[in-house]
């Protein structure tokens, strides 16, 4: 997977919010199937679903043990949707500075007042 | 009186998210900023080091625009649509598609309204971008959510309850 394909597949898996409860769960210790299924009201097949949906996006693993097969989050790939994030924030942030900055210039040739800033970005 | 020029996002239904931003000027000048492409491509710049080769605008109700931007190390990433909506100082209403589809459902394209209202030579800006389905939008919100939080699982959490 290309890192945008990645990003695909964990935005497609936290758009489910059934699957981000399932991850708001697995950040207080990692759970079995049967253990996720309780809250949920779901059968276990569903949740098993949701888990592969999860795991396929590099959100969660499943551990080897065959009986239990326990559910943990994967911080490095979460860490790697919030850098993302933190970025896609930025962008917003820094277009608005940069339009702050071009509307003092267009007051100040149309000789409206222009307020001192406190800090030029 | 001081001027909030924080962004404040919201998800007041379930299909869209609604960003509010203040800017010392008067609309009409917001507008120009947001309508003139010698203008826009000077801030509608994305990350540091990026820049916009391409802005066409077609302003008239029908018409198209149509973005593209280049990174530093080459990447290119592009987005258009058709203006619905064209109320110049106060309001502003195109369709909107990223070339990547990276959050378009099956190309379908959101649809963004931009208010501009006007107080005491200041203008408040209102982003309302309408999302093709809720699992789209659910996915941006989440963006925008988790961003502005604190490292670590304290951000998850935040994401996670959205």
């Amino acid at each position: 997977m290309t890192p945008s394909d990645q990003l695909d597949a964990t935005f497609a898996a936290l758009a489910d919010p059934t699957r981000r409860a399932i991850l708001a769960r697995l950040v207080t210790g990692e759970a079995s199937v049967t253990e996720l299924a309780e809250p949920f009201a779901m059968s276990q097949p569903a949740i098993s679903k949701h888990l592969k949906v999860l795991e396929r996006a590099g959100l969660i693993s499943r551990g080897r043990d065959a009986q239990r097969r326990p559910c943990r989050i994967e911080a490095e790939a979460l860490a790697g949707v919030n850098d993302w994030l933190e970025r896609y924030r930025q962008v917003w942030d820094a277009n608005f500075q940069r339009l702050d900055n071009l509307l003092d210039e267009l007051k100040a040739k149309e000789g409206l007042p222009v307020a001192r800033r406190r800090k030029d970005s | 009186m001081t001027i909030e020029k924080t962004l404040k996002i919201t998800a007041p239904t379930d299909r869209e998210i609604v960003v509010v931003r203040d800017f010392d000027a008067p609309r009409r000048l917001v507008f120009d900023c947001m309508t003139k492409p010698e203008l826009l491509r000077r801030w509608m710049l994305g990350p540091p080091g990026w820049t916009m080769p391409v802005c066409e605008i077609d302003l008239r109700v029908g018409g198209a625009y149509r973005y593209v931007w280049l990174g530093e190390n080459g990447e290119e990433m592009g987005m258009g649509g058709v203006y619905q909506e064209i109320s110049p100082p106060d309001r502003l209403v195109a369709t909107e598609l990223f070339d990547t589809e990276m959050f378009d459902a099956a190309g379908e394209p959101s649809l963004v309204t931009s208010e501009l209202a006007e107080h005491g030579g200041r203008t408040t800006l209102t982003t309302t971008i309408r999302y093709p389905s809720k699992a789209v939008r659910d996915a941006m919100l989440a963006t925008d959510m988790a961003a502005g939080m604190e490292a670590g699982y304290a951000r998850l959490d935040a994401l996670l309850a959205a």
